[in-house]
């Protein structure tokens, strides 16, 4: 097939208050490609994708379109869908209410004489849309009685319909299951044969190997390198995505491991929730740093919020230091012994408008109860040795959180569970977003937790730092638990478990 | 200009900003706002009448800023309960069906506690839709808005019941021998519990915590859904003696006007208290000095000769201005403003210095 | 295995909301019927009964209709028992007192009720301030303002405006055949008056707003989602404004059914009557978070509310409380209905 170029994006710069988001990235895609955009968390994914939609105005770089004349600027995405540029997102943006026909046409619905709304038409020209697209449903039937994977489709149906040459899909699989990623690609591959330039955000590798004809990587806001998928092997992709040049992996040695004793911290079996983790074995010992690997999306998360009660799990039993656990909310963890850092510290970590001093002992204060309250100089006592230990900048400990930056609220929520004196301390992406030398912190002071007895789970999008501290690796992909490695962790032989499937 | 900036950012600054505005108007309408005399052994002076008629607003005050911190939603059906739990009072102290009594069916403080209870179970039951059913609190509260009040009939049987028993008077009016008005005591009491409740216990720090980000609040190991309830609970029981105290000031139980047009005195007291209608963060003391500013704007009106029927229209006008300014929206533009305002000075003094050069 | 299966094809032909007007439509009837049944003695099944229903409840059919709209964009609308205090004030003021002439004080009515809503709605819509703090106010602004024009009773004789008088007593008769011989052995056809004709008029109308126009479908997109609203390029703040428009432009046409009936305006009038319109709208099926509901379940919560009425007045003995209180239970019984709905709906996704 002749490759003409649909869309160029060159030099895009964006910043932010503190942070460059793109750095000279850019994007080439061709007429009737599906191109697969792929980095991790904060590569910058989503803001050059903003960028072009008109979410975000970018502060620098041309963006080019076949059949517009001049570098393209769009204000907004209304602008942006007028010259052919549509977005499906990963939550669906319709109206569960109405009826797929209307959520194919609203906004734009056939009129009658008397300019009201044409149902009759409507309906029909939805259904051959809907059979166009070998989409088998009632085109009058309410959307939230369809499938996630149905209104997926609707979303593209109406982006297709509305003239949309370049069609952009921001994860749209991850809430779908096989079959119906399966239906996805299939709608995918007969766009992308009608000459739709499709852009493919996505987590999961499979799907790229499956659908896709080009990679973009990007990696902290700049472009890596742009690639044909059969050019390009699994590991290597993960590689490119992480940041290592293949070639020289050195393997890096765990620093100083002190020995793990026997006792069985905590023992979860066949625990699932449904839609999130399939059902998995879990096994910590004392003083022991096990790491969960896997890219975004592969359920890493989803494995010790299960574990931790944040939510619940529906199957499967869990005992902690030899009792059975039931953890039908995050307090029974708590008692337990359990500490969850978890990876939004936005969402689910700061209580921003609180003081660094209530938000370090929040979780001793609720383990203990409402009616013990901790001593206003004993709080004092321990927000100020954390702050001390942990060094925390803060003008003071009565400072509200959310004047402090990303790295120094992530500190103030291990404090928060420090405080507790967990046996066993979950951590989710405890270095995202936070400065370098922070994140050696980090590592020293899970080191130093492990020495002194506490049981960590550390995530980490970045492998060597789990090499760097853990003594095991649960490996996880596509909401599964694949296996373990255990002993010579390398970052070749840890990369190409993520990336699973061939073996290059 | 940074010295007002930082005043103007201090907790208590609106509440106190308004309260001594009001006070101001009235001390240049009447010069005598502040005097004070003993007559027939008790105190009387605007003052007083302030603080002793605003003890209603200020007891509601209380329970609906921890509603307001807690779910960022408000409990309008306060006034209503106070219609319930004095007509459960009455009902009970004169027996069912009794038009005027002189003589007590039960004694006195069981009538009161029956009374309290009542807005206990009100609560309980808006607890119940808010926390466990997660129905917006306003839709949820809107039930008992006008379900309270019409119980409160059927409970009195569709009359006044009136208490002519002197001891039951004391509340809403004198204790024989001490000048105070009891109802400020009462207010005192359910502050100092109240406080006391936030202070020694770890509630406080709990209901802020769920109002600001009850997701976390929840990893962190609080439970949000018994928080949110107990303040609704918490709320009702303010309701209910605030009714009782109303009550017993007309010492009777009249289910139509007890407590009307309440729920908007007590949620705009939350507000003029500086406290965000949105959640989160609270200040208690600054809904009690808004409550009874609220009231000293009532009595400045009534003294101006609007009656109480028609002081809604200028309270309800304040809430809007109060709203308006707390709106996310507002502050937004006025801060592209100020922005905008800023880059052309700062234009002007460049073109001012170019021509200056030239 | 099999029940999983199965569910989804139920709710495919018997989706939840359809159910919960079914419910609505079984419980009307079924209520009527019963109240046929006790009081066949004092003529509750007489055609005329129900059609006195419909005339006492001119004016709630319109505001419950304004109230669907609003409540259709997951807003809520609680100024409008007092709007039409208002309204009842304006008209009783004017004709009975001042001797103002029918028509322009009318049409001030109507201009009154939709600048009070384009104010509303521009805090909701434009401003983004909570629906309820909103709406409170204007309630209490609008009861006040009645206070403020007078603080007596005032009523409208025939004296003070011959035209208004002729209107609300004015009998639209129906068919003789529906007609029933009374005890005097004298035949009683049946009639309407002329608030009927209007409330059913803006029940067609607004059915037909809702069905066949850009803004009737934009009002459920607002309430389906409105962050997909505004994705999908409409303009989601003008719509919730118009919609605040439309419920008070609605509650001043019902005004002036209610004062049709009542003759008279006072401070005391209407108070409550929010709760019945909101309670009628959720009784016929709107969802209070927004984007389901449709003026025909709104008219059978109207009449079921009625009828709850009826009831108790026909009954005399009970306290006219009871029927206050029975709405408010009816609602509460709705909203959990409606939670667990909701509640079911999430599980099996």
């Amino acid at each position: 097939m002749e490759e003409q170029v649909l869309l160029t994006m060159r030099d895009i710069t964006k910043t932010f208050p503190g942070v460059v988001a793109l750095d000279h990235a850019q994007l080439t895609l061709r007429k009737g490609e599906v191109h697969a955009l792929m980095g991790e968390n904060g590569a910058g994914k989503s803001t050059i994708i903003k960028c072009l939609t008109g979410v975000y105005e970018r502060d620098a770089g041309e963006v080019r379109m076949e059949g517009v004349e001049g570098s393209i600027y769009n204000h907004s995405t209304q602008e942006a869908q007028r010259i052919g540029i549509a977005t499906v997102y990963q939550e669906v943006n319709l109206c569960p209410n109405l009826s797929i026909a209307e959520n194919l046409f609203i906004g734009r619905e056939p009129r009658t004489m008397i300019h009201t709304v044409d149902w009759k038409t409507m309906n029909r020209r939805a259904q051959k849309i809907m059979d166009n697209l070998e989409i088998h449903v009632d085109a009058t039937a309410t959307l939230e009685t369809c499938s996630i994977a149905i209104q997926q489709m609707v979303a593209i149906a109406r982006a297709v319909d509305m003239d949309c040459k370049l069609l952009i899909l921001d994860e749209p699989t991850s809430s779908l299951d096989d079959k119906e990623v399966a239906k996805l690609f299939k709608l995918m591959r007969t766009l992308r044969d009608s000459g739709v330039g499709i852009v493919f955000v996505t987590h999961f590798l499979e799907q790229v190997y499956e659908v896709c004809d080009r990679i973009t990587v990007m990696r902290n806001g700049q472009f890596v390198g742009e690639y044909s998928v059969s050019e390009l092997p699994r590991v290597k992709l993960v590689a490119a995505m992480l940041g290592k040049d293949f070639d020289d992996l050195a393997s890096i040695k765990p620093e100083g491991r002190v020995s793990v004793s026997d006792e069985v911290v905590l023992d979860a079996e066949h625990l699932s929730h449904k839609g999130t983790i399939k059902p998995f074995d879990f096994r910590i010992r004392k003083g022991e740093v096990v790491g969960v690997t896997g890219l975004l999306g592969s359920g890493r998360s989803e494995m010790v919020r299960c574990i931790y009660g944040a939510d619940k799990a529906q199957s499967g039993t869990e005992r902690m230091m030899g009792k059975t656990l039931k953890a039908n909310s995050p307090i029974d963890s708590i008692k337990a012994g359990m500490g969850f850092l978890p990876d939004d510290r936005k969402a689910d970590g700061c209580i921003g408008d609180l003081s660094v001093r209530e938000n370090i002992i929040l979780a001793l204060q609720a383990r203990d109860g409402m009616f013990k309250r901790i001593p206003r100089t004993k709080q004092a006592e321990m927000a100020d040795h954390f702050i001390d230990l942990l060094q925390i900048k803060t003008a003071s400990r009565e400072t509200p959180l959310n004047q402090l930056s990303g790295g120094n609220q992530q500190k103030v929520i291990l404090a928060r569970w420090l405080c507790t004196h967990p046996d066993f301390l979950i951590l989710d992406e405890p270095t995202r977003g936070i400065d370098i030398g922070t994140k050696t912190e980090f590592q020293k002071l899970v080191l130093q937790f492990a020495a002194e007895g506490m049981s960590i789970v550390f995530i980490s999008s970045e492998i060597e730092e789990m090499l760097r501290t853990c003594t095991r690796m649960c490996v996880m992909r596509d909401g599964e638990k694949v296996g373990e490695i255990q002993g010579s962790m390398t970052q070749e032989s840890v990369m190409s478990a993520i990336a699973g499937g061939e073996k290059k | 200009m940074n010295s007002l900036k930082k005043l103007t950012s201090k907790t208590l600054f609106l509440p106190l900003f308004c309260m001594i505005l009001v006070l101001l108007i009235n001390v240049i309408k009447s010069p005598d706002f502040f005097s004070i005399a003993v007559k027939n052994g008790v105190l009387y002076g605007r003052l007083v009448d302030i603080l002793n008629r605003g003890s209603e607003i200020a007891i509601l005050a209380v329970g609906q800023t921890l509603v307001v911190a807690v779910s960022a939603g408000t409990d309008i059906s306060v006034g209503s309960v106070m219609s319930l739990s004095a007509c459960g009072c009455c009902m009970l102290l004169a027996g069912y069906g009794v038009n005027s009594t002189t003589e007590l069916a039960v004694p006195m403080i069981v009538g009161m506690l029956f009374g309290v209870l009542l807005g206990g179970v009100c609560g309980t039951f808006n607890g119940f839709l808010v926390s466990k059913l997660k129905i917006q609190p306003m839709v949820a509260t809107l039930i008992l808005f006008t379900a309270a009040r019409a119980i409160g009939l059927l409970l009195c049987d569709n009359q006044i019941t009136y208490i002519r028993y002197e001891p039951y008077k004391y509340l809403g009016n004198f204790i024989p021998g001490i000048p105070i008005p009891t109802a400020i005591f009462v207010t005192i009491a359910v502050i100092a519990v109240i406080s006391l409740l936030l202070k020694k216990t770890s509630l406080g720090l709990y209901i802020q915590s769920v109002g600001i980000n009850s997701r976390a609040a929840r990893i962190s190991g609080i439970s949000s859904s018994k928080i949110c309830f107990l303040c609704y609970l918490i709320c009702g029981l303010c309701s209910g003696i605030a009714g009782i105290v109303a009550s017993s000031r007309i010492y009777s139980a009249d289910s139509n006007n007890i407590g009307l047009n309440y729920e908007l005195d007590a949620i705009l007291a939350v507000a003029l208290g500086g406290n965000s209608l949105g959640g989160g963060k609270f200040n208690l003391a600054g809904s009690i000095i808004g409550a009874y500013t609220i009231q000293a704007i009532t009595t400045t009106l009534l003294a101006m000769g609007v009656s109480t029927d028609q002081a809604p229209v200028i309270k309800a006008i304040i809430v809007v201005i109060i709203v308006v300014v707390q709106a996310p929206v507002f502050k937004a533009w006025m801060e592209t403003r100020s922005a905008r305002r800023l880059a052309a000075r700062v234009a002007e003094t460049t073109d001012e210095k170019e021509m200056a050069e030239k | 295995m099999k029940t999983e299966v199965r569910l989804p094809q139920i709710r495919r032909t018997m989706n939840s909301n359809s159910l919960l007007l079914l419910i609505t439509i079984v419980l009307f009837i079924v209520m009527y019927a019963l109240g046929c049944m006790i009081y066949a003695d004092k003529g509750f099944s007489h055609v005329q009964t129900f059609l006195n229903l419909l005339i006492t409840n001119a004016g709630l059919i319109c505001v419950t209709c304004g109230m669907t709209c609003v409540m259709l964009t997951g807003g809520i609308d609680i100024s409008v028992g007092s709007l039409i205090a208002m309204d009842c004030m304006i008209l009783a003021y004017g004709m009975g007192v001042k001797g103002w002439p029918c028509i322009p004080l009318l049409i001030a009515v109507l201009l009154i009720g939709v600048v009070f809503g384009a104010v509303q709605g521009y805090l909701v819509g434009y401003m983004k301030i909570q629906p309820f703090i909103v709406t409170m106010a204007g309630m209490f602004f609008a009861r006040g303002m009645t206070a403020v024009i007078c603080t007596d009773q005032v009523s409208i004789t025939q004296d003070a405006n011959a035209t208004f008088y002729a209107w609300a007593n004015q009998k639209i008769y129906l068919p003789a055949f529906l007609g029933y011989t009374n005890s005097k052995g004298k035949l009683q056809i049946p009639y309407i008056r002329p608030a009927v004709i209007v409330a059913l008029l803006v029940v067609v109308v607004i059915f037909l707003v809702l069905k066949y126009t850009k803004f009737g479908r934009s009002l459920y997109a607002v309430g389906g989602s409105e962050s997909s609203a505004v994705m999908m390029g409409l303009n989601v703040r003008r719509t919730k404004m118009k919609a605040y428009v439309l419920s008070s432009l609605l509650c001043s046409i019902g005004g002036i059914c209610y004062c049709l009936n009542t003759m008279s305006g006072s401070v005391q009038q209407a108070r409550g009557f929010e709760m019945d319109a909101i309670a009628s709208s959720v009784i016929g099926g709107t969802l209070l978070t927004g984007g389901v509901g449709n003026v025909i379940g709104s008219l059978f919560g109207v009449l079921i509310t009625g009828t709850i009425n009826t009831l108790v007045t026909t009954n005399g003995k009970l306290l006219s409380s009871w029927a206050n209180i029975a709405t408010a239970a009816l609602l509460c019984f709705f909203i959990i209905l409606q939670s667990v709905f909701a509640f079911l709906k999430n599980r099996n996704k």
